[in-house]
């Protein structure tokens, strides 16, 4: 279940504390700050699946973003691969860059609706791998394209000739195409219909199964959470409160704020969880 | 980019846009003066600047369709060859205001902090200033001609395009398809050009025409005070000025290049207005 502490992590989140400075309301005093997240901690194994769930304005999507170093984090460390991120070189988070990748929530605005989506899915290689033959690129595509079940010549195509949970296909191919350790998925089926969710978390679960990722995986659907993660840790203003396996976590939640979340999620049958909230 | 889905899509565009009634009009003014431009440049009906003292300030006949001025030279000739005076400077007009202004709009949203504000506050100063004054005291500094008109036009499109630029770039570069970029390691200048600039053409391209037909009037502005297009090369607005001393005695000599002026401003903002329509992303969505 929870990995342990001292192994080697594919992931260390420490005391990461992140301010947002807000407008100033005052021309000469100092501009209010907005603390996004407060010492958090956290960390994951290779192969783990470790969901962050938490209302909206909780930091989860705060938290997805500074580790992987989109923004720089007012206090703490994070570490990818025993490498402190925000100490490397420009070159050596360029390097690490490769073995993390990111998933959107919204997939009507993670694809430039100008590129083709070979030309998108390729962006990481091109950007990150050097001396990648033509040939290779292309193989790498319909590899990718492949993994997510689309079709090779989809690559040929725009963003607009496809459905929401096809584009979150897209993404996910251009997730993997530089062969990541670590995937972080903000909210990657919200946006999707309920039918579609089903789908694109199968393909979640398949691929970490095939390809041995790890997830970092945000989300506010706590049936979702259930599905896909190993470990929880359940966020509340910019703190984690609790964290644990998923099972221990949704079975007997210790901290109020998760007994709440738990008892305000609309149940199908499992009587058993009922008890947990009580 | 297969050349297939490129003509594809300009088939698309032909076809909705071919329905747009300010579109085709602002097309065909927009066309007819280039046709009339290139033109001039190997024939007009007389040569341009042949004086013809006798025969000066004649109405519209069969010989001079237009009429002749106060040296009795060929008006008509000499409106076609200020078309080519006219799209010249305003072409390199604009081609300055957006060549400057776009790259700073693009750096200033790239960048932000210090950056974009000492951009942003340079833009304000120059947009602060009344453009046409501030073109005579450039044209007063530096002498009056075409090539100063041009520059003072140029430099007051700096700030239209950087703060267009600015503006846009700035909404786009809260997307996610930006941040996955940046996931994926590029750069901000590399962002710029492969995903910035490319969403943001359609717009630029519309103020380009709006911008277009301000230069011309600029332009005609000038060579009215007599700082911009030096006698005896014609411009439309040159013509105008000379014309006013003769107002009650030959009016149709301010009529025709007033007309010349006004028809293509008005197809120039037709033309804009079209392309707009045409390109705007949200009515592209609605399809």
């Amino acid at each position: 279940m929870t990995a342990g502490e001292t192994g080697p992590m594919l992931l260390r989140v420490e005391g990461l504390t992140l301010d947002y400075p807000l407008p100033r309301e005052r021309l000469l005093a100092p501009a209010p700050r907005f603390r996004a997240l407060n010492a958090v901690n956290l960390h994951l194994a290779k192969g783990e699946s470790l969901a962050v769930v938490g209302e909206s304005g909780s930091g989860k999507s705060s938290l997805a973003r500074t580790v992987l170093a989109l923004e720089r984090p007012t206090a703490g460390r994070v570490e990818m691969m025993g490498q402190d991120v925000f100490a490397l070189p420009p070159a050596g988070l360029r390097a690490l860059r490769r073995h993390a990748q990111m998933v959107f929530q919204d997939p009507y605005g993670s694809l430039d609706p100008r590129r083709k989506i070979g030309w998108t899915i390729a962006e990481p290689l091109d950007a990150l791998e050097s001396g990648v033959s033509a040939a290779e690129r292309k193989a790498r595509i319909a590899e990718v394209l492949d993994s997510v079940g689309l079709k090779p010549r989809d690559a040929e195509r725009f963003p607009h000739e496809f459905s929401g949970g096809q584009r979150q296909r897209i993404a996910i191919a251009r997730a993997l195409i530089t062969h990541p350790d670590l995937i972080v998925a903000d909210e990657p089926v919200s946006a999707l219909d309920v039918s579609v969710q089903a789908q694109v978390l199968n393909l979640f679960m398949d691929l970490r199964e095939r390809l041995g990722l790890s997830y970092l995986f945000i989300s506010h659907d706590l049936a979702v959470v259930r599905h896909v993660a190993d470990r929880v840790a359940v966020m509340r203003h910019g703190e984690v409160v609790e964290e644990g396996g998923v099972e221990s976590v949704f079975n007997a939640p210790r901290h109020p704020y998760t007994q709440a979340l738990l008892a305000a999620v609309p149940r199908v049958g499992m009587p058993r969880r009922r008890n947990a909230g009580s | 980019m297969s050349s297939e889905t490129q003509t594809s899509a300009l088939r698309e565009y032909w076809q909705r846009g071919r329905g747009q009634a300010n579109l085709m009009i602002g097309l065909a003014v927009t066309l007819t003066l280039v046709a009339v431009a290139l033109v001039s440049l190997v024939w007009t009906p007389y040569t341009v600047s042949a004086i013809d003292i006798p025969g000066k300030l004649q109405p519209p006949s069969a010989d001079h369709w237009l009429g002749t001025d106060q040296f009795g030279r060929d008006v008509l000739s000499r409106i076609m060859a200020g078309a080519v005076n006219s799209i010249a400077v305003s072409l390199v007009a604009v081609g300055i205001g957006a060549g400057i202004g776009v790259p700073l709009g693009a750096l200033a949203a790239a960048r932000r902090g210090l950056v974009e504000e000492v951009v942003m506050r340079f833009n304000d100063f120059t947009f602060a200033f009344p453009a046409l004054l501030s073109a005579v005291m450039i044209t007063a500094l530096f002498g009056p001609g075409a090539i100063n008109a041009i520059i003072a036009i140029g430099i007051f499109n700096i700030p239209v395009f950087a703060r267009l630029t600015r503006a846009a770039a700035l909404s786009l570069w809260k997307r996610d398809f930006v941040l996955a970029a940046r996931v994926a390691g590029r750069g901000r200048t590399r962002i710029t050009i492969d995903h910035i600039l490319p969403n943001i053409a359609s717009l630029l391209i519309v103020q380009m025409t709006i911008q277009f037909a301000l230069a011309i009037l600029a332009e005609a502005g000038l060579s009215y005070l007599g700082l911009g297009t030096q006698p005896p090369n014609p411009s439309w607005g040159k013509m105008l000025n000379e014309a006013q001393t003769l107002m009650f005695i030959a009016p149709q000599l301010a009529v025709f290049p007033g007309l010349a002026i006004m028809v293509t401003v008005l197809g120039l903002n037709l033309l804009g207005d079209g392309l707009r329509d045409l390109l705007d992303p949200r009515l592209r969505r609605l399809r």
